[in-house]
Order: structure tokens, then sequence, then C-alpha cells
């Protein structure tokens, strides 16, 4: 079956069975490896992405479900003014040790922000909470999402 | 020195970069022993191009530790360029070239730490003596800064860009010659430095071997006997075969060796890793699960408490006289202590790509021992190493799962069954989580003698582990007979049972000392209270007198040093204000030490239990890694991350299960990891000893897991002596 995809400002189409994962058109029929594989069962958060602007699990998304929306994936995050912030901030704080879930925590707090520039440390919990890190880096996502937020002075130490 | 046997001018290879510029290969041999690479081995490679450019080659592998950040800064910084002219390239596998590349033990800091330093400072010095040469001035007058150098007298400066073609034409120098810079000179080590592929991390570029991709690359899956060491009997190739997408599947019997070796399975490649992994369901496997029958949890429990019964295990270590001594013991404790079977769980499974082509392989493996791959490749399919070429890519995470290489026999096989055609294998979750090599579980039998005076005077454990088919304890399943309080304490005993399985198991960050710890530093804590004291208390009291350096009993690894760990110990008691005892109703702070790794680790946790609800409010860790923290930013990184995954060891009910050889936990929803909810603030405090530094992936973990029992103790009195916590109040 064919699927006219809208990722990121782009229109790409493909021929894959319409109950595929998104993750899966995206790693292996369109190469964008940006979006990572961690658990295929929702409970990680590495493969997030946004549809309309919000955080989704790629690896539970059908493709077939996804044809009319706008799919932003962490290759083209950057290009918000709020992933981009989020960049810069994971950067300057160096959240990450592996780096592997990094690209599905930024699309998180990119949809967190989106909606709530400024969160509590309690609402950045709440959001953050299906996003696992295996290296437990979570005291600088906090801080970097915080930074982003403009909610964190830049003097304090670095978490 | 009279009688050099080495001639060190020889250990420095200047030579020409196409191009322009100067490249400096540096063979200086590395300071221990376990890491010996034949005479000739390259242990730095730094280049200077005429544009300034400096490019470092980082041979070993990076799995999150920032390695390939930190080891670069050592010699950077002896070179004294800048950090941003640094560019950073992965090297390959080539054990000629490199010796053995392996990320593991917390080792690449402390053996790198003087070599790479002189590497920068030989590649500093040749440019010193160009620009002297050029500027017809004593070397002695020529000073460096920031990339340039400088002839003060004459107001002349120059790029190191500029001499560098010169300088590859120089002889090298006598590293004995070198001087290498004094702490407070350091201009790049010291300082927080972001991680090298930060920037390629946030934006989404395909640097993880899972990311690998080549034209006409097929993906696979293999699949494997639900229990450990199963055979393969049948399967239903062509139904699997008829599934969208697939274009082979390969029934497989493997050698034998489910260990070390390739194990039976049936590959399904296919054109989509989704496709590969939903054409499995059709395979309907049958196997022959016999080896594993009874090798189930509730059985090695069983067995466990059998051992305890049956006396006190073959004797791996006597000091003094224990029996007559724990006899007339003014006191005695006695307490049973036991944790699970675990997982690594890293972040990305397992993985590995290759091509098999006119009997050559060319791979591409997140491997955290890529030698050790090598050897199993050439010992199931008779491929050498000179017939491979294997990539190192970025790793999702290691913890120790990495050091073995299963996936890359799978993949060696597959992509051998194909020739011509690259393949991906990539094993699902599910496969990660039932194929690991696991932290081993283990049952320890405790009992202490305190005299009238107040001290232990005896100390005793026998230890019920596992054994493989060759008798010897399992991977990463041996007792350490140095375990803390030996050689601290006059009499003492250590006994070993071991009961045979057939599950994989292996290193877990930490290996041995992160189960060790729990247990001994736990029962230490009631020794420490029955004797009136604290476990602090206690732990200085054993500590008290001279400083003095305590070899290890089994000769291996550096001797403990009492006078670092009374140090650690009093700078923790100092930032958590340990006297002052939190107000709260069920709130209390416990604390534990452990030295491993050769890092010393004291650390208290402030713990409350409300309605059976465990909360962590704050961890406190003085830790001792030598006199200088490379990287302050990937440090206090490596802390966090092992104080927080020690925590989830405890607190998120980890365990792997076992019937009849099965593991019973699948996903991320029945081993669960560390979230961002629960995370506490941690408190670092860096004591800077006299000692070369060493390496931080590991020591920072084992002491938070007894600091939280502890605190737990402390706050509810329920004593956790098992792994996951249960409340017995919950």
């Amino acid at each position: 079956m064919k699927h006219k995809l809208h990722i990121n400002g782009q229109v790409h189409e493909v021929e894959a069975p319409p109950e595929m994962p998104l993750l899966w058109v995206l790693r292996d029929e369109l190469g964008m490896v940006g979006t990572k594989f961690g658990c295929g069962a929702g409970l990680c958060g590495a493969c997030t992405v946004h549809l309309n602007g919000a955080a989704r699990r790629s690896c539970q998304t059908p493709v077939g479900s996804v044809q009319n929306a706008r799919i932003t994936t962490i290759e083209n995050i950057g290009e918000t003014v709020v992933g981009a912030r989020l960049q810069e901030a994971w950067l300057k704080v160096d959240v990450m040790q592996c780096g592997y879930c990094q690209a599905g925590q930024i699309m998180s707090a990119a949809a967190l922000l989106t909606h709530t520039p400024k969160p509590s440390i309690e609402q950045i919990n709440s959001a953050m909470a299906g996003n696992v890190c295996r290296c437990a880096c979570y005291n600088r996502i906090q801080t970097a999402i915080q930074m982003a937020a403009g909610v964190h002075e830049e003097s304090t130490h670095v978490a | 020195m009279l009688h050099e046997t080495i001639d060190r001018r020889t250990l420095l290879k200047a030579s020409l970069l196409a191009g322009g510029g100067f490249a400096l290969e540096a063979l200086i041999p590395l300071p221990v022993r376990a890491l010996a690479a034949p005479p000739g081995t390259l242990t730095a490679f730094v280049s200077i191009a005429r544009d300034g450019i400096v490019t470092i080659v980082s041979k070993n592998p990076e799995i999150g530790q920032g390695i390939k950040t930190s080891l670069p800064m050592m010699i950077a910084d002896e070179l004294d360029c800048e950090w941003s002219q640094v560019r950073i390239d992965q090297a390959d596998v080539d054990a000629k070239r490199y010796g053995p590349q392996v990320a593991g033990g917390s080792t690449a800091t402390p053996t790198n730490w003087l070599p790479m330093r002189q590497a920068g400072a030989a590649a500093r010095a040749m440019l010193v003596q160009a620009a002297a040469a050029q500027w017809n001035v004593s070397a002695d007058e020529v000073t460096t800064s920031k990339g340039r150098l400088y002839h003060t007298a004459s107001g002349r400066s120059l790029p190191y860009g500029e001499v560098a073609s010169a300088a590859a034409a120089l002889t090298p120098p006598d590293i004995g010659t070198l001087r290498l810079k004094s702490p407070e000179q350091f201009t790049i080590i010291g300082r927080s430095q972001v991680g090298i592929d930060s920037p390629r991390i946030v934006t989404g570029k395909p640097i993880f071997g899972i990311d690998t991709r080549l034209p006409g690359m097929l993906c696979a899956v293999y699949e494997v006997a639900p229990a450990q060491g199963g055979r393969l009997i049948s399967a239903d190739i062509e139904a699997a075969r008829k599934a969208p997408g697939v274009k082979y599947v390969l029934p497989m019997f493997g050698n034998g060796d489910a260990d070390q070796g390739q194990a039976d399975g049936v590959a399904v490649v296919a054109t989509n890793w989704w496709l590969a992994n939903q054409a499995r369901k059709q395979l309907a496997v049958k196997w022959d699960l016999s080896a594993a029958q009874g090798h189930s949890s509730q059985a090695y429990q069983e067995k466990a408490q059998a051992a305890f019964a049956a006396g006190n295990g073959e004797e791996l270590r006597r000091d003094g006289d224990p029996a007559t001594h724990m006899a007339n013991a003014a006191r005695r404790v006695k307490a049973r202590y036991q944790y699970p079977f675990i997982a690594h769980a890293p972040m990305e499974p397992q993985n590995c790509t290759a091509v098999f082509k006119d009997g050559k392989l060319e791979m591409w493996a997140p491997t955290q021992a890529p030698g050790g791959g090598l050897n199993m490749i050439q010992k199931a399919l008779g491929i050498g190493p000179d017939n491979i070429t294997l990539h190192l890519t970025r790793m999702g995470g290691g913890f120790g799962r990495r050091l073995m290489n299963d996936f890359m026999v799978q993949a060696a096989a597959i992509a051998k069954a194909i020739p011509g055609t690259p393949i991906k294998l990539l094993w699902s979750r599910e496969d990660d989580m039932r194929r690991d090599y696991y932290r081993p579980g283990g049952w320890h039998d405790f009992e202490a003698g305190i005299a009238a005076d107040g001290t232990l005077s005896v100390f005793t454990d026998h230890f019920v582990t596992f054994k493989g088919s060759d008798g010897k304890a399992a991977r990463a399943a041996d007792l350490s007979v140095s375990m803390i309080p030996a050689g601290l304490v006059e009499h003492l005993r250590y006994g070993r049972s071991m009961m045979p399985t057939v599950v994989r198991t292996g290193p877990l960050r930490a290996p041995g000392s992160n189960a060790l710890c729990f247990v001994s530093q736990s029962f230490l804590d009631e020794v420490a209270i029955a004797a009136g004291t604290d476990l602090p208390g206690l732990m200085l009291s054993m500590l008290a007198g001279e400083r003095r350096e305590i070899p290890p009993r089994d000769g291996r690894g550096p001797p403990f040093d009492t006078g670092r760990a009374r140090d650690v110990i009093e700078k923790v008691l100092q930032t958590s204000a340990w006297t002052q005892k939190p107000r709260q109703p069920a709130r209390a702070k416990g604390f534990a030490f452990y030295f491993c790794h050769q890092g010393y680790f004291a650390e208290v946790v402030e713990a409350s239990v409300t309605d059976g609800n465990i909360a962590v409010h704050q961890v406190w860790v003085a830790g001792d890694v030598g006199s200088q923290i490379v990287n302050p930013m990937g440090a206090e990184n490596q802390v966090r991350g092992a104080i927080i995954d020690g925590l989830a060891q405890a607190l998120s009910g980890q365990q792997i299960e076992l019937v009849d050889g099965v593991v019973q936990q699948s996903n991320l929803h029945d081993f669960q990891l560390a979230r961002i909810s629960g995370t506490p603030a941690i408190a670092i405090a860096w004591v800077k000893s006299d000692k070369p530094p060493t390496g931080l992936g590991e020591p920072a973990l084992p002491p938070v897991i007894p600091a939280l029992t502890n605190a737990i103790f402390a706050a509810t009195g329920d004593r956790i002596r098992s792994l996951p916590v249960r409340l017995k109040t919950a």
C-alpha cells in the first residue's frame, strides 16, 4: 500500500503495509535513523516524534494512521524556535552520556515547551516520565529544559 | 639510567602528512600488565595539518563513558593547542596496530594518563624545535600557547600549522627528556569539555551501530531457543518465507557453544526490520530445551539454603583463628543476604552489520571488546581476524553487556550465508532481555563476633554462587577474597559453595562489587549497631592508625589505601552533616563505603518511607579517583548516572526470574529502569589525593545501594537483606 507522508516539511511516498509502525518507515524505508528503536512497546520513549506538534511514540503509530499529519523528527526539530533552544541547552550542560535516548528526550521536551513555555519541575517530570535514559542523565535533562525555558539561572552550577 | 633496554627515541615515529603537515605516532607501552600489548603497538596518533587542524585518533570504544573526549584532552593539553582546533577520528579495530581496544574495568584513564600526555608533549617539542630552526634561535627561547609558537624577544609568532611540515622531518625526542605540564599549567585537562559527539547526537545524525546503512542492505532477526542452550529441531521455513518483505529464512545449527559461540537459531532476512520481526511469528520452531530443565529461580533458592545447611563451604581465605574467636566473642551477629540475577538492558538493543564477500568479512559493531568478538567468529565460523575489517561504532550504552559478542557471531554467520549481501542484524528488546549475560544472583551467610571492648574481632562469610560446566565459578560470579572488611579484621573466613548453572552470566557495571558491597556494608551496619556505634564509626575505627596500603590477597589489582578510605569517609560525613538527623518521622540517613576499580567512594543517602513508598531525597558522594579530574563535566555525569542506576537496581524491582532456563521478564514493563520523577539531588565532593587519576565508569555505583538500605533501616527498623527492596511493612 502506498502512503503519502508529510515529514519535516517534505512529502515522501512510501510503499508499506498500513500497520507498519512509523518508526520502521522512517528508519528502514526512508533512512531517517535519528529516531531510535528502544523497546518496540511504547515503554521507553526513544522513538518519540511529533504528529502535528504533539509527542507520539512512533513504534506504536501505524503508518496508515498518519497520512494527513504533519510529522516532525529530530532531524528537523532544530528548525523550530523551541527545538533550537533545547539543542543549545542540551549542549551547554552536555546532558548525555551514551546519547542514544536523547533524540526522544528532546522531542518530548519540545512538545512540552510548545504547550507549557515555563514548566515547573513537576510538569517537567510528568511530561518526561515516558522517556527512559539508561545512563540516568535526569538531573541534566531537568536543567537543560529549565535553561531552554529561561527558568534556570545560567550562573547556577551545572547539575 | 645507564642500562636502558628500550631506546625511548624509537617509541615515537614522525612522518609528513599527505597535503602537508605532520603526523606523530607514539608507541609508548601502557603501564598495566593486564593490557600489555606487544612492543610497537600504537598508543596515540596525533597529526597537525597545515591549516592548524589537530587530528587525534581515538582507539577505544565509546559507550557513553566519555573516553573519546577525555583521552584526546590529555594529548591536546600537552600539545598546548586550543580544544576547538581538535578533531577526533574513531579508529577501526586493528590488534596489530593498536593492541587491545577495550571499554571495560574503568581502566582507560589510569593506563593512558601518562602515555597520552607524553605523546602530546613530544609533538609540541618537535613544533618548538622546527620554529626555533626557522627563526634561528634556541629552542629554549620558544614558547607555546593556544596552538601558536612565540619568540618573545623578537616579538615573532607562528601558528602550529606553518611549521608542521618542517617538524615532520625532525628526529623525535627521547620521551624521557620531555617536560610535562604541572597541574596548574593545564588549559584543557580539568576544565569541562562537551562530549565530542554531542552536537551530532542532539541533531539525530547516524552515529550508533544501529544507524549503519549500506547500499542493498537487508535487515535480519535471529530467533533462538527461549531457554538457555536450547537446540533447534524444526521450523516452518516456508511459512516465514512467504511473509511480506522476506528474502531469506535460514535455519542455523550453531557450534553447540551458546555462551562463547553461535547458538542454534533461525535467521529471517527481509527488506525492513519490522517485516523480518513479524515473519518470526510464522516460524513455529520446535526446540529441544532439555539442557535447561530444573534451572529455575526457585530451585536455585532451595539449593542455596541446602548449601548453608550443609556447612561453611570451601575455604577461600582464612586469617587468624576465626573459629576460636567466634566462640569466645562477647556478642555475635548473624544474618543472611541475597540478590537476584539482573539484566544490563542498554538502550540500544544488540546489533551488528556485516557483509561477506570473496572470503572476507566487513563489519560494523557496537562492541566494548572487539577482540573477543573476532575470536568467537574465528572459533564458530573459521574466519580469521586477517580476513575481517571491523569498524567500531558509538554504542547506546554498554554497562558490560557489550563485552560479550554473541551478536557479532550471529551477524557474521548470516552474512556468510548470503555472500555479497550486506545485512544488519538487530535484536528486539525482548531478545535483548532474554539473551543477556546476566549479573548472577548470590547468597551470603554472615557471622561477626564483637569483642568485650566493642571492636569487631572476627568476621565470616559463606557465599553460595554458581559454577560453569568447567567446574570453575561462573563468569562474574566469584567472591573477591579482598572483600571489605578483609584485611581490616584480625580473624576472618570466606567460604564458597557452588551450584551448576546453564544461564549465561557476565560482568555488569562494577562487577562483583555491585552485589558484594550491598551485602557486606549492610551486614556491617548491623554489626556497628550491635557494637553500639554506627557504620562510619565502625569503618573509621577499623581504618584508624597509621596510613597503610593493604595489598590484594589474590595479587590482582591495586592495594587498598586506608588513608584514602578514611579521607572520603570523613569528607562525606562532613558534607552530609551526618550527625544531624532529619526531624521528620520515618526519614533518615544511611551510609556506605566501598573501594573498587581503584576508586574510593563514601556515600550517604537520605530517604523516607511513607505509606510503604520509599522516597530518596538527597545523596551525598565523596570520591577519590586521584589527583586530577580530567573532564569535570563528564566525571560528574558518570557519578550521577551510577548513583541513579544503583538506586534503580534496589527500588525498581529489578530481577530476572527463571523457570526451566526460560527468562520470565521480557521488556521494560517487567524489568524497570530508573525514570526521571524519582531523581534525587546529588552532591558530589572530590577528594584529590596524590595518586594518578583513575576511572569513573564504575566505582561510584556500589555504595549507594547499602547506603539506601541502611537509611531504610534507620527510618523504619526494616532491615533489607534481599534485593530488590521489598518492605515488610508495605
